[in-house]
């Protein structure tokens, strides 16, 4: 596992410009492979446009107790870039505006952010019923003060999705961390004592696989069943549904993909698995990602990428619902990413 | 010419093989696909078995490919080697167990 964020080691890839420039040229630049655009346009999909907006996603830090080693973020407890009350008191004023039910709570680690709980509680009175938490499990134990993480998330009635690279010590430990495995069987137990995750409870408890490689997720649904055996037999874990999701090619697993010289293999990977119906369902068109410091984004890909959207609105003071709807969606071949096999959405593929 | 048998590139093109021969490549890839089918066995299984065979045959476009195959269905480092060693064993028992066949052959010739 890495151990800095490539911010910290100075890397060239942490310039979001060098990752574009990867992306667009080589493979891509010679015609071998498709530009995602020209891939979209094959099935009259492009421009890929923002439908009504559904799911407000807010990245509320980039601070992380984890450096996992595909991390699109490049999150880690190196990066300081953490969301201030004053842009979470914006974000609550469009809440209170805006036809999006559900609020998307990530980071880094969400909960590192010392005013996680207090935006939680306004945004529960501004209206939001729908909170989903993308919590890496281990933060849960990282630390007492989050010790009763589990009782807060209930009292909210929070969706709590988190990372499971695989049911075995090896390869998650490899992923995410020394560590990591045993932290995290130990936080799902805890869920599942205050009852996230058991059978017929309304308390939502997901896990999202993602490869720990240069390789594409298997069949989710087999998959599923592997992952809830294993955790059952061995753990006596229960959870709801599983999302394998693609890694994308940006951030840290590109920087990983250059490195093992896996770079062009998987980008062929992605093309060949490449599925036109998964486009109408990726996440940016019915997401808006605001970032740390409240640019919008179309998700949280172009936010790391610094992609910003393609509207005359570019921060969260001055939304506009309106003006944001049926706007371009900005695209490159990371893209590529979401359309893969049965597409990558933490929302969209309900097995 | 390229100076190696096996270049890994070609694996992408083995689809190719319908050109020649359309009607036979075709019911060909469309037997294979369903061989892999989830079935009595589980993809998963088969996927095994076929990293197996690939070893049993030294063929390194099937290595290459369901080592890969393997991996994205969360197959253990720990099941495949596994596996290998099924093919091994099967393998070298298959050489051995000739060996009963020599044994008749020198007792029926020596005195
Ligand atoms: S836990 Fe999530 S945010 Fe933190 S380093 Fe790992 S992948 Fe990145
Ligand atoms: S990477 Fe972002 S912009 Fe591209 S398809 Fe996925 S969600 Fe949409």
């Amino acid at each position: 596992m890495a151990t800095k964020s490539l911010h910290k080691r100075e890397s060239n890839l942490a310039n979001s410009n060098k990752q574009l420039e990867i992306l667009s040229n080589g493979i891509f630049q010679s015609g071998e492979l498709p530009t995602f655009k020209n891939k979209i346009a094959e099935t009259n999909q492009f421009p890929l446009k923002a439908k009504k907006l559904e799911v407000l996603q807010i990245n509320v830090g980039y601070m992380c107790n984890q450096v996992c080693e595909h991390c699109h973020v490049d999150a880690g407890p190196d990066r300081k870039e953490i969301m201030t009350r004053e842009t979470m008191l914006q974000c609550l004023e469009v809440i209170k505006n805006t036809g999006a039910h559900t609020l998307d709570l990530t980071g880094g680690a969400p909960e590192m952010n010392p005013d996680f709980r207090w935006f939680v509680e306004e945004a529960a009175k501004a209206g939001i019923k729908d909170f989903i938490v993308r919590s890496n499990l281990t933060i849960i134990r990282a630390n007492k003060k989050y010790h009763d993480l589990p009782e807060f998330f209930k009292k909210f009635n929070i969706h709590v999705v988190s990372s499971m690279p695989h049911w075995t010590r090896g390869k998650t430990d490899k992923q995410r961390g020394d560590g990591v495995f045993d932290k995290s069987i130990k936080a799902l137990q805890e869920l599942n004592e205050v009852g996230y995750g058991m059978p017929n409870s309304n308390l939502r408890l997901d896990l999202v696989y993602n490869p720990s490689g240069a390789f594409l997720p298997g069949d989710q649904t087999s998959m599923q069943k592997d992952f809830k055996k294993a955790l059952k037999d061995d753990f006596d874990i229960e959870f709801h549904n599983l999302f394998a999701i693609t890694n994308l090619p940006i951030s840290r697993f590109l920087d990983y993909l250059i490195a093992s010289e896996n770079y062009e293999d998987y980008m062929y990977a992605l093309v060949e698995a490449y599925n036109p119906v998964a486009v109408s369902n990726v996440m940016c068109t019915n997401t808006i990602s605001v970032s740390w410091d409240g640019y919008l984004y179309d998700c949280d890909f172009n936010q790391m990428l610094e992609l910003p959207v393609n509207s005359k609105i570019k921060h969260i003071s001055n939304y506009n619902e309106e003006l944001l709807e049926g706007r371009d969606i900005v695209i490159s071949q990371h893209c590529y990413g979401c359309t893969a096999g049965a597409g990558s959405s933490c929302q969209g593929v309900v097995a | 010419m390229q100076k190696t048998y096996y270049d890994p590139a070609d694996l992408k093109k083995f689809g190719k093989i319908s050109d020649w021969n359309k009607e036979l490549g075709d019911k060909f890839f469309e037997y294979y696909g369903k061989v892999f089918e989830e079935g009595a066995l589980s993809a998963r299984e088969k996927s095994l078995i076929a990293l197996a065979v690939a070893h049993a045959i030294q063929c390194p476009y099937c290595i290459d490919a369901y080592s890969g195959d393997g991996l994205q269905r969360g197959i253990t480092k720990e099941e495949m080697m596994e596996a290998l060693h099924v093919a091994a064993a099967i393998r070298g028992g298959a050489s051995l167990v000739h060996g009963v066949q020599m044994m008749n052959k020198v007792n029926k010739l020596e005195m």
